[in-house]
C-alpha cells in the first residue's frame, strides 16, 4: 500500500492508524525479536552449561544462629591468626562460614587451588556487599538469609574480600582475606 | 501587563504550533520547571563533592560528609528533579498538546505544595545527619521517621498529579478539543503516567510500612524491603524511559520534521513498557540470596526481553522518522545528507540526537550485559552499575529535559533564552563530560572498584588492597568527564535561570533578530506532509538510519558475549 501522508508525533493522527509496518521497520523488528530470545535463552543456557551461577543454596537464618555457626567453625579449624582476625583451613570438600559485620569479614580462609567448598555467607548486622578481589566475584550478604555458593578456587594467590555495600562510616575499613595454595 | 491579559483570558493562542494555552497548565509548567531546576543545581553541588571525593587523587570530602552528599545527590537528582520535570511533561503532554484545560486547578498547585512539603523535609533530614541511608535506605538502616513521611508526602503528590492528566485526557475527549487520535507525544506520556501509578502503589507498598517500621511498630524483613523498594526504584525508571522517549519524538516534529514512521510499531512499543515493567526490581536482586534462578531469569528478563525489544524499536524509529523528515525537507542525496545538514547548533536537536545515542548506545548495551543473571556477577555493586544509569538517566533522560528546555523557554514562557552562544554548546558539553565520565566508572568496575565507597585506598583496613595501575587512569578521566559534565548542568542553571528571570520576551514578529531562539520555532518545519513525495520517501525507506543501527547492533553482540568471555575465567561459582 502506498503511503502519501506523513505527519509527526504532536499531530493527532486521523482515521486509522492501524496499518502493516513498512519492510524495514518488519526487519528490524524481527532481529530485534530475535535477539531477545538469544539474551533470554543464554541465562538458563548458562545456569545448565556454565560454570559461574548465583544460584547457590538459599536459606533463612538467624544472625545469632549464623554466628555460633561461624564460631564452631573457626573452633574446628583454626590454624593461626592474620592481623588479629582468625585464619582456618578447612577442609577440601566441606561446608565454610564467613561473616559480614560493621565492619569487618571474618575468619580469614585458607583454601586449596581446585577443590570445591560450600563458601556459607550471610551478615551478622545490616546489608553487606561480598567483593572477592581481585576475581571480581560480588553477592548481596542480607542479614537472616544464608547464601551458600559451591566455590571452586581456580588459582592460587592472596586474595581480598572488600565490603561494596554501603554498611556505615567505616564501611572503607571493611576488608577480609581468603588465601589459597 | 502580561500577566493581567493572561489573568482575563485564562487562555491563549499559542502563535508557533497553534495550540491553545490553558493559563494554570502553563503556570503550573513553570514553577515545576523551576523547581526541578532548583534540585538539579542540590543534586550538581553534591556531584561536586562526590566526583572529587572519588578521585583518590583529591580526596575532598570527609566520610561522613560524603555519604551524605551521596545521599542528597541521589534523592534530588534521580527523585526530585526528574521527577518535578516530569510533573511538568504531564501538564505539557496533556492539557496543552491537546489545547484543553486542566481539569482541577486548585488540585494541581495542591499536589505541587505537597511536593515541596517533601523535598523540603527529605532534605532538612539528610542535610542534619538524620538520614545517611543513601536513597536506597535499605533496612536495618533506620533513617529518622519523618525522613520517609516526606518522601510519602511527595509521592502522594506526584500521584495527584498523574490523575490529573488522566482527567485531563477525558475532559479533553469529551469537550473534544482535539480530533482523531491523541498525538503519539501524549500516547507515550500517557503510558508514562500509567507506568508512574503502578510505581507509586509500589511506592505506597514500601514506604508506608518502612515509616511505621521506624516508629517501631513493625517489623522488617531486609531481603523482602530490596524486592518491593526495587519495584519502586526500577518502575520509576521506566516513567523516566517513557517520558524522555516521547519528548524524542517531540522534538524529532519541532526540530525537523522527524514523522512517525508508523504509529501502530511505535505505540505498540509504549505499551510494551507497561505490560513489562513490574518485574524490573529483579535485576537489583541477581546476586541476592533470598530469591532463586527460575525468578530471577524470568524477571531480569521481564518475561524474554519484551521492554528491551521496546526500546529497540524506538531506538529505530526515532532516528528513522527524522532521517525521513529531512529527507521530505529535501535532504535526500546519499545515506547521510539528512543527518550532515541537521541543525547541529540548534541545542533541542543536538540534546535529542545526544540524549538517543548516549541512552540507546551506551545505556542500552551496557545495562542489558549487566543485568544478566550471571554476568551480573562480575558487576553488583561495582562502579559499572552508576556508571551504567550515568548514561541512562543522565546522558539519555537529563539531557533530553535540557534539550526540550530550550524549546519550553521561548514556547511556554515566551522569553528569548540567554546566552545563547553558551545554550548552543551546552549539550555537547554534559553529553562528552557524561560519557567519558560513565566510561571511566565503568572501567573501574571491571577492575572491581566498588561503588558507593569513600576511599578505595582502605585506610586503616586489616588487610591492604591495590587496584591495578589502570584504575588510576579512570579515576583521572572519570575527575574530568565529571567536572565537564558538571560545568555543562550549571551552564544548563544558569542559562534556564537567566533566561526566565532576565530574559528578552519572545514574539514571533521580531524575526529579525533570531539569536536566542531555536530555529525550529522561527520556522516550524511541516508536521504533516502529503502527495507523491512522501510515497517516494517511504520507498526509499531509511537507509542511513539502517547503517547507524548496524553498527549499533554489532558492538552490543560483542560486548554481550566479551563479558560471558570474562565471566567464564572465573572461578567456578555457584
Ligand atoms: C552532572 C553530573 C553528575 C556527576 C558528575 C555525577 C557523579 C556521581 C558520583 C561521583 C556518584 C557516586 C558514585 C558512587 O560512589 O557510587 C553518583 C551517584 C549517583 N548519581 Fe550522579 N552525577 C551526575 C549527575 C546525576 C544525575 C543528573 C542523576 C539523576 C538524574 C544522577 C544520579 C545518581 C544516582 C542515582 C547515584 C547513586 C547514588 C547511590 O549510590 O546511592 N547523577 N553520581
Ligand atoms: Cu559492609
Ligand atoms: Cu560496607
Amino acid at each position: 500500500m502506498e503511503h502519501t501522508e506523513a505527519h509527526s508525533a504532536i499531530v493527532s493522527p486521523q482515521g486509522t492508524w492501524w496499518r502493516p509496518a513498512g519492510r524495514q521497520e518488519k526487519i528490524w523488528v524481527s532481529i530485534a525479536f530475535v535477539w531477545c530470545l538469544i539474551l533470554f535463552a543464554m541465562m538458563p543456557f548458562w545456569h545448565f552449561k556454565g560454570g559461574q551461577n548465583p544460584s547457590g543454596i538459599r536459606a533463612k537464618v538467624n544472625p545469632q544462629d549464623f554466628a555460633a555457626r561461624v564460631e564452631k567453625f573457626i573452633a574446628d579449624y583454626k590454624v593461626g591468626e592474620d592481623n588479629g582476625v582468625a585464619v582456618v583451613a578447612p577442609p577440601p570438600g566441606s561446608h565454610i562460614y564467613m561473616a559480614g559485620q560493621m565492619w569487618r569479614w571474618y575468619p580469614v580462609l585458607k583454601l586449596k587451588e581446585g577443590a570445591q567448598y560450600t563458601l556459607h555467607l550471610s551478615s551478622l548486622d545490616i546489608n553487606h556487599g561480598f567483593n572477592l578481589f581481585p576475581v571480581n566475584l560480588n553477592f548481596q550478604i542480607v542479614p537472616g538469609y544464608d547464601y551458600g555458593l559451591k566455590i571452586v578456587p581456580n588459582k592460587s594467590g592472596d586474595f581480598r574480600v572488600v565490603c561494596n555495600e554501603f554498611c556505615g562510616i567505616g564501611h572503607h575499613m571493611m576488608v577480609g582475606k581468603v588465601v589459597v595454595d | 501587563m502580561a500577566l493581567v491579559t493572561a489573568l482575563a483570558a485564562r487562555s491563549r493562542r499559542c502563535d508557533v504550533t497553534g495550540l491553545k494555552v490553558d493559563w494554570h497548565a502553563e503556570t503550573l509548567i513553570k514553577v515545576n520547571a523551576v523547581v526541578a531546576v532548583v534540585c538539579f543545581l542540590v543534586g550538581l553541588v553534591a556531584a561536586f563533592g562526590l566526583v572529587l571525593t572519588r578521585w583518590q587523587a583529591v580526596h575532598l570530602l570527609p566520610a561522613d560528609l560524603f555519604y551524605r552528599f551521596l545521599t542528597l545527590h541521589g534523592l534530588n537528582m534521580l527523585i526530585f528533579f526528574i521527577i518535578f520535570f516530569e510533573m511538568a511533561v504531564l501538564y505539557f503532554a496533556g492539557p496543552v498538546l491537546l489545547s484543553a484545560r486542566v481539569p482541577a486547578p486548585k488540585l494541581g498547585w495542591a499536589a505541587f505544595g505537597l511536593m515541596v512539603v517533601g523535598v523540603l523535609m527529605v532534605n532538612t533530614m539528610v542535610l542534619g545527619g538524620k538520614a545517611d541511608v543513601l536513597f536506597t535506605s535499605y533496612p536495618p538502616l533506620m533513617a529518622h521517621p519523618l525522613y520517609y513521611l516526606g518522601i510519602i508526602l511527595f509521592a502522594v503528590g506526584a500521584l495527584v498529579v498523574t490523575c490529573l492528566f488522566f482527567a485531563a485526557l477525558v475532559v479533553a475527549k469529551r469537550e473534544r478539543t482535539y480530533e482523531g487520535s491523541i498525538p503519539l507525544v501524549s500516547f507515550g506520556a500517557l503510558t508514562a503516567a500509567i507506568i508512574a501509578v503502578i510505581t507509586l502503589l509500589h511506592g505506597a507498598a514500601i514506604y508506608i510500612p518502612t515509616f511505621l517500621w521506624s516508629l517501631g511498630v513493625m517489623n522488617m524483613d531486609p531481603q523482602i524491603y530490596r524486592m518491593v523498594w526495587w519495584g519502586l526504584g526500577h518502575s520509576s525508571q521506566q516513567i523516566n524511559v517513557a517520558a524522555q522517549v516521547s519528548l524524542w519524538y517531540l522534538l524529532a516534529g519541532l526540530t525537523v520534521g522527524g514523522v512517525v514512521l508508523n504509529e501502530k510499531i511505535s505505540r505498540m512499543a509504549f505499551v510494551l513498557y507497561i505490560l513489562f515493567i513490574s518485574m524490573a526490581s529483579a535485576h537489583h536482586l541477581l546476586v541476592d540470596p533470598g530469591m532463586g534462578p527460575a525468578w530471577k531469569i524470568w524477571n531480569t528478563s521481564y518475561a524474554m526481553y519484551l521492554a528491551v525489544l521496546a526500546s529497540m524499536v524506538h531506538g529505530f524509529t526515532v532516528p528513522a522518522g527524522i532521517e525521513m523528515g529531512q529527507r521530505l525537507r529535501g535532504y535526500t542525496r546519499g545515506a547521510f545528507e539528512w543527518l550532515k545538514k541537521a541543525p547541529w547548533s540548534d541545542p533541542g536537536f543536538s540534546g535529542t540526537a545526544l540524549s538517543v545515542v548516549i541512552f540507546g548506545f551506551f545505556g542500552g548495551i551496557t545495562g542489558v550485559t549487566i543485568g544478566t543473571e550471571q554476568i551480573n556477577i562480575i558487576a553488583h555493586n561495582t562502579l559499572r552499575v552508576p556508571g551504567h544509569f550515568h548514561t541512562t538517566v543522565v546522558g539519555g533522560t537529563a539531557l533530553a529535559f535540557m534539550a526540550v528546555t530550550y524549546y519550553v523557554l521561548p514556547l511556554i514562557f515566551r522569553k528569548r533564552v540567554r546566552f545563547w552562544g553558551l545554550a548552543k554548546i551546552q549539550p555537547y558539553l554534559f553529553g562528552l563530560g557524561i560519557v567519558i565520565f560513565a566510561m571511566s566508572l565503568i572501567f573501574q568496575g571491571i577492575f572491581g572498584v566498588p561503588r558507593r565507597h569513600w576511599d578505595i585506598s582502605m585506610s586503616n583496613a586489616p588487610f591492604q588492597v591495590e587496584y591495578h595501575p589502570a584504575v588510576q587512569l579512570f579515576q583521572a578521566t572519570m575527575g574530568i568527564g565529571g567536572l565537564l559534565a558538571i560545568a555543562g548542568g550549571l551552564a544548563y542553571i544558569l542559562i534556564a535561570v537567566a533566561t526566565v528571570f532576565f530574559g528578552r520576551p519572545f514574539r514571533l514578529e521580531d524575526s529579525h533578530d533570531r539569536t536566542g531562539v531555536p530555529q525550529g520555532i522561527w520556522n516550524l518545519p511541516p508536521q504533516v506532509h502529503t502527495g507523491a513525495a512522501v510515497a517516494a520517501v517511504h520507498r526509499r525507506g531509511s537507509p542511513g538510519t539502517i547503517v547507524l543501527i548496524g553498527i549499533f547492533f554489532g558492538c552490543f553482540v560483542l560486548y554481550y558475549f566479551a563479558n560471558w568471555k570474562i565471566l567464564s575465567f572465573l572461578w567456578k561459582v555457584g
